[in-house]
């Protein structure tokens, strides 16, 4: 089997260009709360939910969007959802964190490691109630810390589950760089519990399909619990107004609005002698530095990676590109015309 | 006398109780990033960030705290509490009961709750009374930087449990990192006198269990707390303007419960309205009806809470959480004869 390559594109840029969107509107202030983007993860996204199949379950994090957009779910009910509209996919109940579809039976939590247990739980219901079916669990790679998510790795091996686990890995934990605060590394932590393991860079769609499909396949089979790790980068941070990633992007009012208050933190009255004070205000501007280095980075595009190997074809490309740019802006006008009438209902 | 705003209050007087007492440490997630002032002033011994791990770093809290130290643990939202129960439900609450008094938890659990700002029913409930519920936990819910400030000094001080809750629409930090982050484009309805005020130039303790009347009147008592409170505020001028003297009562703390306040109040006015950001059923506000019940009070009993999971769209939201046209409604079926 060979991955088909077009249509794995065409299933990232729709993605992207929703999410691209999505963020637009939320900075327009037509999108409430957090809003954490899958973008920079669409090659993992799409390079798993390629294998699919009708009764297949995904547990998903709060971070689901371009995995139910690219199982099927139509992208304006994921749009009003967001807008918050009563025809939206969970009536605007939910929004983007809490996001579930019984057709397709996926379901998501805003609770990091949450999608631990659910795939376990959907694994076992595929079992008993649609066998050859499995389930799978997304989660970053900050999830690996939580008991939930290392108690049902343990539950998938000793009930030898039909799931396969995607550690999406970002290097980051929220605002935390992974490695400060983790010993050892996911996959060493799967493969203690008997679970196959698999390595991949998430920004290779190709990569991740052929990883993916060689468990899948296998689990299918009644091989029991899988594990893929693959790597990917955020270039929006964890969500959308990261401080972090604002932080690098305008660096001079960032530094405005935080400096003063850390500098008097440096001189105030009690406290640290001021060589301890120096060294934890130089932890933080590295890690704001670290972050900005990564923020350069775009050899983990999953879309620029994909594209490069497309470009020969460039008259399919670009009926490609435009068809689903139109698509998407077909799907925006049609969510903001309906939040329209809702508001004039 | 200084201006602070709520989040800068906390934080200060926490700072003046750090510089005291070297036994109290932070942790929590990102703690070295959200809480960056403390973390430069008292190093990263004294503020430790966390992995993604409730169970264990609450459950280590807990033993630090009976082996000596005064943890502050950030918790993030309240919401995260499900992760980790066992370490309040089973662990912290019970050791004083379970050693007959002699060992104390001296631990202080720091956690953002509330709604009004779109994020949905996963990450924006209250939960007060849940915890509450649990007896051996002090839960405590500011809704002014001055009040706030005071009261985290008695919660380092109480000795015992103590989760002590931020509304979100009054700590600036987090509605910024949950809401608003880079974007000027939505609005909250966030009530100024909650979120930035006059503090002490130093620190004293606020005791816990010790309510506050913030306007007087006595033709009804409302009695709530947090964001809550200050909704209150506004219907009672508005019902002043109808000629009707509305007692506001913040609580600050739900447990312990300043009953005595309450019932003096309720048996003046003979009315009662509870406003309560919580779920309305098997919580504060029927447990404050119980009270006064108790107290062989004769009165009429109104309440303003959630009663559903919060629907993430703003507009449903807005109904679903305690607003003043609700309590003016409620306020005014209890006027009727």
């Amino acid at each position: 089997m060979v991955a088909d390559l077009w249509k794995l594109y065409e299933r990232m840029l729709f993605s992207r260009l929703f999410e691209g969107e999505v963020a637009r509107l939320w900075r327009q202030g037509l999108i409430s709360g957090e809003m954490h983007l899958g973008i920079g993860e669409e090659g993992i996204a799409a390079g798993v939910t390629a294998h699919l199949q009708d009764g297949d379950a995904m547990a998903l994090d709060h971070r689901g969007t371009p995995q139910l957009l690219m199982r099927g779910i139509p992208p304006i009910s994921l749009l009003k959802e967001f807008l918050g509209l009563p025809d939206g996919l969970c009536a605007g109940q939910g929004g983007h964190m809490h996001l579930f579809a019984s057709e397709h039976l996926a379901a998501s939590s805003g609770i990091v490691g949450a999608s631990g247990p659910a795939a376990a739980g959907f694994a076992l219901a595929a079992r008993y109630l649609r066998p050859g079916k499995l389930s799978i669990g997304f989660f970053g790679e900050g999830a690996v810390n939580q008991g939930m998510l290392m108690e049902s790795f343990n539950l998938a091996a000793i009930w030898k589950l039909p799931v396969l686990y995607v550690c999406k890995d970002s290097e980051w934990s929220i605002f935390t760089y992974s490695t400060r605060v983790s010993a050892g590394n996911p996959s060493e932590r799967a493969r203690s519990f008997g679970l196959a393991v698999l390595e991949v860079d998430g920004s290779d769609v190709e990569a991740v399909w052929a990883a993916a499909g060689e468990a899948v396949g296998k689990i299918r089979n009644g091989a029991g619990a899988y594990f893929l790790r693959a790597r990917c980068f955020h270039p929006e941070g964890h969500f959308l107004g990261d401080q972090v990633v604002r932080f690098t992007r305008s660096p001079v009012k960032e530094s405005l609005r935080m400096m003063p208050a850390l500098i008097n933190s440096l001189f105030k009255r009690g406290g640290a002698p001021i060589r301890s004070r120096l060294e934890s205000l130089s932890i933080f501007l590295s890690d704001v530095a670290r972050s900005s280095r990564a923020n350069s980075q775009k050899t983990m595009d999953p879309l620029r990676n994909a594209r490069r190997k497309l470009v020969n074809e460039p008259a399919r490309l670009k009926e490609i590109e435009l068809r689903v740019k139109r698509e998407v802006a077909e799907v925006v006008s049609e969510a903001l015309a309906g939040k329209e009438r809702n508001q004039n209902a | 006398m200084r201006r602070m705003t709520f989040a800068g209050a906390i934080d200060d007087a926490l700072g003046q109780a750090m510089s005291a007492d070297p036994r109290i440490i932070i942790f929590g997630e990102d703690a070295p990033g959200i809480r960056r002032t403390l973390f430069v002033r008292f190093g990263k011994e004294r503020v430790l960030g966390t992995p993604i791990s409730e169970s264990a770093f609450l459950g280590a809290a807990v033993a630090a705290a009976m082996g000596g130290l005064r943890p502050v643990v950030d918790m993030g939202l309240v919401d995260f509490l499900g992760v980790c129960i066992d370490a309040l439900l089973n662990q912290a609450s019970k050791v004083q009961a379970f050693s007959a008094g002699r060992w104390l938890v001296p631990l202080v659990v720091r956690c953002a709750c509330g709604g009004g700002y779109g994020d949905g029913g996963q990450h924006e409930q209250s939960l007060w009374g849940w915890l509450a519920h649990i007896p051996g936990m002090a839960v405590v819910v500011p809704s002014n930087p001055a009040d706030a400030g005071g009261l985290m000094l008695a919660a380092l001080e109480h000795g015992t449990p103590v989760i002590f809750l931020e509304h979100k629409l009054l700590a600036d930090y987090w509605l910024e990192s949950l809401g608003s982050g880079g974007r000027k484009t939505v609005q909250y309805d966030i009530p100024a006198v909650g979120a930035r005020g006059i503090v002490p130039n130093r620190w004293q303790p606020l005791p816990l269990g010790q309510a506050a009347i913030l306007k007087e009147g006595s033709d009804l008592t409302m009695v709530s707390l947090g964001v809550s409170v200050h909704r209150c505020l506004q219907a009672a001028g508005e019902l002043a303007e109808r000629g009707v003297q509305s007692e506001v009562i913040d609580l600050r703390s739900v447990a312990p419960l300043d009953k005595q306040l309450v019932c003096a109040s309720v048996a003046q006015s003979g009315r009662m309205l509870v406003v309560d950001e919580d779920y309305e059923g098997f919580g504060l506000s029927g447990e404050l009806a119980a009270v006064v019940l108790q107290a062989g009070i004769n009165f009429r009993y109104g309440r303003v809470c959630t009663q559903e999971t919060i629907p993430y769209a703003r507009d449903d939201e807005d109904i679903v959480l305690p607003n003043v046209q609700r309590i003016l409604s409620a306020s005014l079926k209890l006027l009727e004869n």
